[in-house]
């Protein structure tokens, strides 16, 4: 029985890392080949870093990313706290309405924002580009972190903060001494998702994005009509590598023992 | 099991310390050569015309294929756009797309606007239909004289107010030429029964019909139903030999050996060739397709003296050579032709003889919309056609093994769970 549930869940390991390991394994390949692997090299990656189109792409996607999740972080958690503030009835239709653009197809999103910009722009000479595609981003991410902060919220006993104002904090105050720390992991994990959700969308940039500015995932797809350079397997490589980096130290820290610093605030004491 | 995973990854450790060993030991005279780089350099015809623009902050927003450009990643190649902003002063912002219909559909969507884009020829005969391309001002394109007279006046704009080409190729057919003789290439060795199953086939409508066309006697560019239907008909009658129909897998398909005989474009071929020895290129005699890239600037521009500015400068010679050897395509440049090794022009690859240009190979150009749909449904019925693959039930099988198994685990964790509240 053990044996059985043991191979499982190395078939369902292996369906989702194989392809990774094989992306990896060919980013060092000496051709261009896809399925034969003929010699060991660095020079896709020293290749990668001389392409300024690839590197223009990602330091577009990096910059929209960054600025995209911070403000929906701010806006959606400001809007998750004016949300369970109010009452019944008109709280379901707003948690509701914030949910469509997540159920919503992308594509939906996309093409709408699209039509909405194609309006503004004949009216307002507004031009496709960094700008349309940071709105479109912010729009898309918003729900997200509403998404992951209302639980915290709810969770929250609601006399934290009368509590907080009894004892002398104005409302500002109040908020981010005892509001803000309290649904912080809520936050944080919005935050991370809206990044990660804008550093990887493809729709929905592909619809909004003009002439001046090109994510990455766009630029990873027009090399396909030719074919796709092993360059592509090295920033992958390296992105995939970060990504596993960062979360590492995310779980060390996480785990690291707490005790000895409890410990050594009671001898302080 | 740990044991196992560490014998793998003990093997891996020692594969990748001998694999760079070697290659350390095969890099050495590379080294050498490399120090021998010809670094391009640059010169113009007037440098006067191109310092019109200087320093007056504008910036021209050019939209390209993939993949399409020198960029100068290669040491002692020219990077196309910097020099162009050199030179000129005028900033490039570039992005890239992958099809034309991507192309069509972003300037049919508005708000975004495009200096220079580079559709191919069917298109810019639909784009100049729609208006939506600018009539070029040819005397703000002096090196236009550069341009090839075979491909002046083409086709999909006849009296060439429109466009300047940048690339062309043909279709031609990619094969392995230690089973295969030259002599024996012409279409109809892609429904040949003896490589059963070792033929790929364009995975685009337009490309495949044209490839049955020539076969019939038509015109690749027929809007006839009924010749359409006849066409469609030889490529139902060439399924049952076709391995896959594929565009870009073809590389990884040929390069492995899995496939023999596959359609292909010139400039790609050329890539595929230099990597696996066995592979050659043939152009049918009976004829085929040539496909032109053409520099246009569409209505929406806002830049078109700057816009021509940068068709000028890609034709000139050392630019069109540093493109056209960078991307592996041929260049309509005769000055840059000029340039090209003697191996390239010779090849009758890259460029084949002018007779047979003249004679044999026609450009598309843009169908009707009737055509085109009629086309597009015959192709999609071709496809879906009844058909007996051998390992169509390989997936659903293996899915429902996977289905049955985790089935057995959760009745079993069940039993067990009856089992231990008694």
């Amino acid at each position: 029985m053990k044996k059985l549930s043991r191979i499982y869940i190395s078939l369902v390991l292996m369906f989702l890392y194989a392809p990774i390991f094989v992306l990896i394994v060919f980013s060092f390949n000496t051709t261009k080949s896809r399925s034969v692997m003929s010699g060991f090299t660095f020079d896709w990656y020293q290749k990668l870093f001389q392409n300024e189109l690839i590197m223009m792409s990602l330091r577009n996607t990096l910059i929209i990313a960054v600025i995209a999740s911070l403000s929906a972080t701010i806006l959606g958690t400001a809007a998750a706290i004016g949300i369970s503030s109010m009452r019944k009835f008109p709280k379901m239709v707003i948690i509701n309405i914030t949910n469509i653009p997540i159920i919503n197809p992308e594509i939906v999103t996309g093409v709408s924002l699209m039509l909405l910009f194609v309006f503004f722009a004949a009216r307002m000479n507004l031009e496709f580009g960094f700008v349309t595609l940071l709105i479109a981003h912010i729009t898309f991410n918003v729900p997200y972190v509403i998404l992951n902060v209302m639980p915290k919220i709810r969770q929250m006993d609601p006399h934290l903060y009368e509590a907080a104002q009894d004892l002398g904090c104005n409302s500002v105050q109040a908020f981010f001494k005892v509001v803000l720390p309290e649904i912080l992991p809520g936050v944080i994990s919005g935050l991370l998702m809206s990044f990660t959700f804008s550093l990887d969308d493809f729709v929905v940039s592909y619809f909004t994005s003009g002439s001046t500015s090109q994510t990455l995932p766009i630029t990873i797809y027009s090399m396909t009509r030719r074919k796709v350079s092993p360059e592509i397997n090295a920033l992958s490589t390296i992105i995939f590598a970060v990504v596993v980096i960062v979360l590492i130290v995310k779980n060390v820290i996480e785990n690291r023992p707490v005790k000895p610093f409890l410990k050594a605030k009671e001898e302080g004491r | 099991m740990k044991k196992l995973f560490a014998v793998i990854a003990a093997l891996m450790i020692i594969g990748g310390i001998f694999c760079s060993c070697k290659n350390t030991s095969e890099n050495a005279p590379e080294a050498d050569a490399e120090e021998e780089i010809e670094y391009q350099t640059l010169s113009v015809d007037d440098e006067e015309y191109y310092s019109k623009f200087k320093d007056k902050g504008i910036s021209i927003n050019v939209y390209n294929w993939g993949e399409y450009i020198s960029d100068g990643a290669d040491e002692g190649t020219l990077d196309v756009n910097a020099e162009f902003t050199k030179l000129t002063g005028i900033t490039v912002n570039y992005s890239t797309y992958a099809t034309n219909e991507e192309l069509y559909a972003k300037l049919k969507g508005g708000g975004s606007s495009y200096d220079i884009i580079i559709p191919s020829d069917y298109m810019i005969s639909r784009m100049i239909k729609e208006n939506m391309l600018k009539p070029l001002d040819f005397k703000n394109i002096p090196n236009f004289k550069y341009i090839k007279d075979t491909f002046v006046n083409p086709l999909y704009d006849q009296k060439n107010e429109y466009s300047v080409p940048y690339m062309w190729g043909t279709v031609g057919i990619i094969y392995d030429k230690t089973l295969i003789d030259e002599n024996d290439i012409d279409w109809n060795i892609l429904w040949n029964e003896d490589y059963a199953d070792r033929i790929l086939m364009f995975d685009n409508p337009r490309d495949a019909f044209a490839i049955a066309e020539i076969m019939l006697g038509y015109s690749i560019n027929t809007e006839n139903p009924e010749e359409l239907e006849k066409a469609a008909e030889k490529l139902k009658e060439q399924k049952k030999v076709v391995q896959a129909y594929v565009m870009d897998e073809i590389f990884d398909k040929m390069g492995a050996g899995e496939a023999l005989i596959a359609p292909y474009y010139a400039g790609d071929a050329i890539t595929l060739m230099d990597e696996y020895e066995d592979l050659a290129f043939a152009v049918p005699k009976s004829g085929t397709n040539l496909f032109v890239d053409a520099m246009c600037i569409p209505s929406g521009s806002k830049q078109k003296e700057a816009a021509e500015m940068y068709i000028n400068f890609m034709c000139e010679p050392d630019i069109a050579y540093a493109t056209t050897t960078y991307v592996g395509y041929s260049t309509p440049n005769t000055a840059a032709y000029d340039m090209l090794d003697d191996e390239i022009k010779n090849d009758g690859i890259s460029y084949p003889d002018d007779e047979y240009l003249k004679e044999n190979t026609t450009v598309f150009y843009n169908l009707s919309d009737e055509a085109n749909q009629k086309m597009q449904d015959l192709w999609t019925d071709m496809k879906s056609s009844q058909y007996e693959a051998k390992n169509v039930w390989l997936v659903p099988a293996f899915m429902l093994i996977c289905v049955a198994v985790s089935i057995v685990i959760l009745i079993r964790r069940h039993i067990k769970n009856k089992k231990d509240i008694f």
